[in-house]
């Protein structure tokens, strides 16, 4: 059994040590709101934090998560920078096809907590691991700024 | 007059690709009493379950009988799936219009599969082809409005009024005499007695309050919050998660496995094997995914383990050659024109094999029992998939539900239903539900491909380089034969392939026009539709063409093109005007620098895009900005229209510069987003839109920016540096000489 902790909850799991986190979120934990794009971090569709960094839970052991903090997207929204991003991706209308987006909101928040008004050369170095297929990088561009405002 | 208006081709084109409505008809389909798992309260965006007891009118429009004074609820049901491109909302947007009520208080249920929901212009129920807006546009409306007037009709009864004393608002029917008013749910049980009334007028652009007005898509909420349920995210109990291996080379079989093994890893329970495939079976993916590796299956190839990408591309130059090509099209005598034309210009442009790669990796669902089946799933062809299921399954169509899933990106690739025939295969075996999810490298080398496309134009020009002749020979396989074989002409031309080149989906007039094409099926891969479909083939090929002539003429390439328009369409120079103000074009630009222009008249809409690029570093393409002024008629929701452009702009642009499938052994070498590169964000230039206002008829909006982007940019690295790139993707062309043949 390995125990985790996961937007403040306490979760016990029994699986192998080297089953990435994402498919213990996704088949195991029924939290399918983190997404499978690649499987071997190219693209960001999974990212999920742990101790509040961006990680991409495809390839992150269980193993090493425990005892760990881990929020997803499922959680970040009772984080004040997450709820503020979400809500700024509403307002400008990002999401299209949606599935790279949960990925994009977790990589955004992070950056926002540690880099409140980031440049564009800023926001280009964090998000450039997330694909969007459906080509919205030009409104995440604009809602990562909008959320920037709304928190100051 | 169009020339063309009434031709075969032309006509058949237009119903394959262009317009087209949904046909609805009163009948309802059958459903079955299931109740969707909603994880709480009902949401817009959230979808739902067809409410039992509704008022019913049409196949689009329920509302539930409600207690005095209160609401009921009322359910849309959308007829396209969403893949990103806001039909949902635009869906709602129509039918609220007429029914007034607010969009944001809407249930969504997708519809089943069925007839009702078939999109005429694709011959089956089927969301593609840019088709939705324009099929969608009279019967959405007309059914809120018929609706509309059935819930008057029976609140004036229960008044003892005048029908014309009354008016809706907001979910309400109101009395303007005596000022009551009762809920849409308070009279559906009486409006369900009476007869759906037909023709009801619909409302003037002048009373919209709701159409042409920009609105926040009603999927947002759900997608940001990681609560929208795509195909890949469904459960249910008991469901299994399996992943898949198909022999990576077509026509291939299953030789040997190791199935001891792939049981021995933990979590895993079931190997599952059909003719070509396998599937490990596990609690979780993961452990199904390292039983399939553990599996390790050896393959019989088959004939076609000799597939490489030179013998597809030799093929296709062969075909130049083919003494008896079909003439597919022509207008005038242009192969006399060219005889006898003072000059001739010749090109040949190439087009490689491309993939889908949704983000959301092919996935579905599915429970197969003695007495019927569900499916749950992502998928553009709902009837199709359902019946594939019902087939394989040796079960009566209509105890086979499917319910159609949220896409996490469809671009063509969830137009074929292949991937739910092979679940189907695999399902049957077992008595669990099994959710067979493949992996990105699967979702890569197993993908039914764009074509390849060789094409070589020729140009008769008289002695002061004006054009009095165009002859086009296409080379490459007809998509439409396997697709929809109704779609082919009867001398056997699959009519996309003349999209974007030949009237009437041209803003052009030709003198002299002919189109021969030579059908070369392509070895060793299935080919499928793409996103922008004929538009992306086609705009490569003419946009650039028309480029070379105003360079060969000494002419500004955007005056060039003005010249040419015909007078039928007024509009493209509209755009082409719009664009040229917008973009700066013709003011000064650092050395280095470049910009290139591309018309087009694809999916009943205008555009025209110029690509500003930077080549400073000769061997790098830095596309530095897009401008794209449309005019796609009446517009639903404009920022929705912007969305679109600059979604399909990108989608195209990182696919023209960088991707390629390429065969060796007959095996596909991509095989993740390592080796099939998409443009991420620091390498995506701002796409700025600029639209037309426009009471036209509403043409469609989803793939016209990814068709316009190649040729735009090819046509401005010529303006930045004099080098004619024919071949695609650019930056390969750019580090050879191949690309200028
Ligand atoms: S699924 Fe983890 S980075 Fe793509
Ligand atoms: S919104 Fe579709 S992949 Fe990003």
């Amino acid at each position: 059994m390995i125990d985790l902790r996961i937007n403040d909850q306490i979760h016990s799991v029994d699986v192998t040590p080297d089953t990435p986190l994402l498919w213990v979120l996704r088949d195991i934990l029924g939290m399918v709101g983190t997404k499978f794009g690649c499987g071997i971090a190219e693209c960001g569709a999974c990212t999920v934090h742990l101790d509040g960094k961006a990680v991409r839970a495809c390839v992150l052991p269980i193993g090493a998560v425990s005892g760990r903090s881990v929020t997803t997207i499922e959680g970040v929204g009772a984080d004040p920078v997450g709820k503020a991003v979400q809500e700024a991706w509403i307002e400008r209308d990002v999401v299209q096809c949606g599935y790279c987006q949960p990925g994009q909101i977790m990589a955004a928040t992070a950056l926002l907590k540690e880099t409140p008004h980031p440049t564009d050369m800023q926001i280009d170095e964090a998000l450039s691991g997330n694909i969007c297929r459906c080509g919205t990088y030009g409104r995440i561009r604009d809602a990562v700024h909008a959320a920037a405002e709304r928190q100051s | 007059m169009n020339a063309f208006a009434g031709k075969p081709n032309a006509a058949r084109r237009a119903v394959l690709i262009g317009g087209g409505a949904l046909v609805f008809s009163a009948a309802l389909p059958l459903r079955r009493g299931r109740a969707r798992d909603l994880g709480g309260v009902p949401e817009t965006g959230v979808l739902v379950e067809n409410p039992a007891n509704a008022f019913s009118p049409n196949a689009f429009v329920r509302v539930t009988p409600s207690a005095a004074g209160e609401a009921g609820e009322i359910v849309m049901v959308m007829p396209n799936v969403e893949m990103g491109q806001g039909i949902y909302t635009q869906s709602v947007v129509l039918i609220a219009e007429e029914l007034d009520v607010d969009p944001v208080n809407i249930l969504l249920e997708a519809a089943p599969p069925s007839d009702v929901y078939m999109t005429a212009a694709l011959g089956t129920e089927a969301t593609g082809g840019s088709t939705s807006t324009m099929s969608q546009w009279d019967p959405l409306r007309q059914a809120g409005a018929a609706a509309r007037e059935m819930l008057k009709q029976a609140a004036a009864t229960r008044w003892g009024c005048s029908v014309d004393l009354l008016k809706t608002e907001n979910g309400k029917v109101l009395n303007t005499k005596t000022g009551q008013s009762l809920f849409y749910g308070e009279v559906a049980s009486e409006a369900a007695l009476l007869t759906p009334p037909k023709d009801v007028p619909l409302r003037p652009s002048s009373e919209w309050k709701l159409i042409g007005h920009a609105r926040h898509r009603l999927d947002s909420r759900i997608k940001v919050e990681g609560r929208c349920e795509f195909g890949i995210d469904v459960i249910k109990p008991g469901m299994k998660v399996g992943t898949v291996s198909a022999c990576p080379v077509m026509g291939g079989r299953v030789k040997s496995m190791d199935r001891a093994a792939a049981l021995a890893v933990p979590g895993v329970c079931d190997v599952l094997k059909i003719d070509n495939a396998v599937c490990v079976v596990a609690d979780n993916y993961y452990a199904a995914h390292k039983g399939l590796k553990a599996l390790f299956v050896q393959w019989d190839e088959g004939e076609n383990a000799h597939v490489d990408t030179a013998l597809i591309y030799q093929q296709l130059h062969d075909g130049l050659n083919d003494p008896k090509p079909l003439v597919a099209e022509k207008h005038g005598d242009a192969p006399k024109a060219l005889a006898g034309a003072a000059k001739t210009y010749e090109a040949i442009y190439q087009q490689p094999l491309l993939a889908h790669s949704p983000m959301e990796p092919i996935n579905c669902a599915l429970h197969i029992r003695k007495d019927g089946a569900d499916v749950w799933v992502s998928t553009q062809v709902p009837l199709r998939a359902r019946d594939a299921v019902a087939e394989i399954a040796g079960l009566p169509k209509e105890s086979v539900t499917l319910s159609s899933q949220y896409i996490g990106g469809g671009f063509g690739r969830r137009l074929e239903h292949e991937y739910v025939a092979q679940a189907a295969m695999f399902a049957k075996q077992v008595p669990y539900p099994l959710k067979i999810v493949w992996s990105r490298e699967e979702d890569i080398q197993l993908d039914r491909y764009r074509p390849a496309y060789v094409d070589r134009v020729r140009a008769g020009l008289d002695e002061k380089g004006d054009m009095t002749s165009i002859v086009f020979d296409l080379v490459g396989p007809a998509v439409c034969a396997r697709w929809a074989p109704a779609g082919m002409t009867k001398e056997g031309f699959d009519p996309d392939l003349a999209v974007a080149i030949a009237p009437p989906e041209t803003p052009y007039y030709y003198k002299n026009f002919q189109e021969n094409y030579i059908r070369r099926e392509t070895p060793g891969v299935v080919t499928a539709w793409w996103r922008g479909v004929g538009g992306t083939r086609g705009l490569f090929v003419i946009e650039s063409f028309m480029d070379e002539l105003a360079l060969l003429k000494n002419v500004d390439p955007l005056e060039w093109r003005r010249r040419l328009i015909s007078h039928e369409h007024p509009r493209a120079r509209g755009v082409l005007d719009l664009v040229a103000e917008k973009s700066g074009w013709g003011k000064p630009l650092p050395p280095g620098h470049g910009r290139g222009v591309c018309l087009q008249f694809v999916f009943g809409s205008y555009m025209a895009t110029v690509a500003t690029v930077n080549l400073e570093d000769p061997l790098n393409i830095k596309v530095v900005s897009v401008d794209s002024a449309v005019d796609c008629g009446e517009i639903v929701n404009p920022d929705q229209v912007i969305a679109q452009i600059e979604g399909g702009v990108i989608f195209g642009l990182g696919t023209a510069l960088f991707d390629e499938i390429t065969l060796k052994n007959g095996r596909v070498q991509e095989s993740n987003f390592s080796t099939w590169r998409i443009i991420r964000m620091n390498e995506a230039p701002p796409v700025r839109v600029h639209l037309v206002q426009s009471h036209e008829k509403p043409g469609g909006i989803g793939e016209c920016g990814t068709a316009a982007i190649a040729p735009a940019i090819a046509n401005a690295i010529a303006a930045a540096t004099g080098r004619r790139l024919r071949t695609l993707p650019l930056m390969k062309a750019l580090h050879s000489s191949e690309g200028e043949n």
